[in-house]
């Protein structure tokens, strides 16, 4: 199987620090805003170098989102940061009318989403976020998997004009993917070539996918590895073209199994080639405080879990 | 520059619009619409450095947003009759395959809007955005807004509120239309709100109120003064105290014509109080 190497672990979020504090010395139209969480977004390089293209809201999210709308009536293109938490459900409405429905060029960019927020706990811990999202007429959603594929995404969507949802994490995680790489959105890209079973991840599940993988190997189990970055538009031709070879997928999202990409990915077999389908994602439940490993494997969003998930789909074919 | 004769005639046509907009549909909001007609007019045709055409960006214009979206019909009316898109189009509000959606949106397009409103509460954030860009740009016009007393009662306003005087957004002036009147009832009875000029002033803004708030001359006199104050590094607050269904004897008075069309023949009675003078659409 290809070989992909762990670079020294990085939090996703200081992927999309590093891409917005490039997209600050390259796009003059480029500002940000913050619910007062600059820290944990890691937007202070961008802000030190841009002080008059960054604005502080102070905890008030609702207002965050319209501001940056307004922002856009003017040819800005705003990124806002906060928690996924803070950054969808808290605030869905001003999402829908003032952002999706007024069709502005908002970045709505979510940090500490899914489980591995850890120890504060279920408030904190939306796995909820990519259904709310997906379900706007004209959102698009995107969960990179490391450091580098989410600064590569923030750079990115600075490009694509419309609003877009961009999600990531707080823990450090393996780097794998290519140092400055370039970024499609939409496209899904193809890890490793199998024969036997389709594993299908987004965010930080893309790594457990190829662990999994490898471990699958050492037992004569062939699996191929997709990483689908964006959620909404779903790269349909990479993953019809998989399970034609395979017969059989299991989709690995941090999210609840309602609403995620593994629903996302049903719809797409059922209208085209139905084959079985296992979901590794949290079954519609609130998480708790632990560390992140600790939440992973307790619900089922590890290696370990993937390659359960494998063997039960294999049976299924 | 529009004479305050010809604003009157303008109103005049811009009430009758609403009313024959309403009624055809027999839906949509005629209240607050005509209670705000005096001010919406003088606003375009009278204070507004608007550029012609309509680029969605708007630099180097000043900017208005309608956070009460459900007073679309006094907002299309008078877009339509400064020039943003056909009068004729007045004729399709709220039916299929219209621009003119029961609520303003910018996503079929319509010249004039936007921003989508009708959720309450969400038009200031919007307006202060759209302010920073304006200083981002060094564009020196100014951004109106306006919101109903009601709207108030929706939290995020406060957010924004708290924000603009913060931050010195004094490129803004937010009027609210206080008309004491919301679906449910008076503002009061409803969820009484206290003195909004102590609440705006606390808040850092700078307010100023016009008691008059269907009176032509009032309005103008009460606007120019606000865009006067601006540039001191306070937002401006404008109190506009209306009478809802203003113009039309049997809807004033009442928050019975928030959002009721009238019938045939109270159409006719509306109508006859306010004579054609522009052409109708």
């Amino acid at each position: 199987m290809k070989k992909y190497t762990d670079t020294g672990k990085q939090d996703t979020r200081s992927g999309f620090g590093a891409g917005l504090t490039e997209l600050g010395r390259t796009n003059p139209n480029v500002v940000a805003l913050c619910a007062d969480l600059i820290g944990s977004l890691k937007m202070e390089q961008f802000i030190a170098e841009n002080p008059e293209r960054f604005f502080q809201i102070g905890i008030a999210e609702a207002n965050m989102m319209g501001i940056a709308a307004g922002l856009t009536i003017g040819g800005k293109i705003p990124f806002t940061g906060t928690f996924a938490n803070f950054s969808t459900g808290r605030v869905y409405d001003q999402i829908r009318q003032s952002i999706a429905y007024s069709d502005k060029n908002v970045k709505i960019c979510a940090s500490h989403a899914g489980l591995t927020l850890g120890e504060d706990g279920a408030t904190h811990q939306i796995l909820e976020d990519i259904g709310l999202m997906k379900m706007l007429p004209g959102m698009v959603v995107i969960n990179p998997c490391d450091f580098n594929q989410t600064k590569a995404a923030t750079i990115a969507i600075a490009d694509y004009e419309g609003p877009v949802y961009l999600r990531f994490g707080r823990p450090k995680v393996a780097n794998f993917t290519p140092e400055n790489g370039s970024f499609e959105i939409g496209k899904g890209i193809m890890l490793n070539e199998g024969t036997d079973v389709t594993l299908v991840a987004t965010g930080h599940l893309v790594w457990e996918a190829l662990l999994a993988a490898e471990v699958l190997e050492s037992e004569g189990i062939s699996a191929e590895v997709i990483n689908i970055h964006t959620i909404k538009p779903l790269d349909e031709a990479i993953i019809l073209k998989s399970v034609a070879k395979t017969g059989c997928l299991v989709s690995c999202e941090e999210h609840n199994h309602l609403g995620g990409l593994g629903e996302s990915i049903s719809r797409v077999l059922v209208k085209n080639t139905p084959v079985p389908q296992e979901f590794v994602a949290t079954n519609d439940t609130f998480g708790e405080s632990g560390t992140p490993a600790q939440l992973m494997k307790k619900y089922g969003l590890d290696s370990e879990a993937i390659q359960a998930a494998a063997k039960k789909v294999l049976v299924r074919k | 520059m529009s004479t305050t004769l010809q604003i009157e005639s303008f109103v005049t046509q811009v009430r009758r619009d609403i009313l024959r907009m309403v009624h055809k549909v027999n839906s949509g909001h005629p209240g607050g619409s005509l209670g705000c007609t005096e001010f919406i007019s003088v606003l375009f045709q009278n204070i507004m450095e608007r550029k012609p055409g309509f680029e969605m960006n708007g630099v180097d214009e000043d900017l208005f947003f309608l956070s009460n979206g459900h007073i679309s019909p006094v907002f299309y009316s008078v877009l339509a009759r400064s020039g943003y898109f056909p009068v004729e189009e007045l004729n399709t509000f709220r039916l299929i395959n219209s621009r003119l959606q029961g609520h303003p949106t910018t996503h079929e397009g319509l010249p004039g809007v936007r921003i989508a409103s009708g959720s309450l509460g969400q038009g200031m954030s919007v307006a202060i955005g759209s302010a920073l860009a304006k200083k981002l740009n060094k564009d020196s016009h100014l951004v109106y807004s306006l919101h109903g007393d009601g709207e108030l009662q929706e939290g995020q306003n406060w957010e924004a509120i708290m924000y603009a005087s913060a931050k010195n957004v004094d490129n803004y002036i937010a009027t609210i239309d206080v008309n004491g009147k919301q679906i449910d009832g008076t503002t009061d009875d409803v969820l009484h709100m206290g003195s909004l000029k102590d609440k705006f002033t606390s808040f850092g803004w700078d307010v100023l109120e016009i008691s008059k708030g269907n009176d032509i001359e009032a309005i103008v006199e009460g606007i120019n003064e606000a865009k006067s104050r601006t540039g001191k590094g306070k937002p401006i607050c404008v109190l506009l105290y209306t009478e809802m269904g203003n113009g039309v004897d049997f809807m004033m008075h009442t928050h019975a014509w928030h959002g009721k069309a009238p019938s045939d023949d109270q159409l006719e009675n509306a109508l006859s109080q306010n004579p054609e003078t522009l052409g109708d659409y």
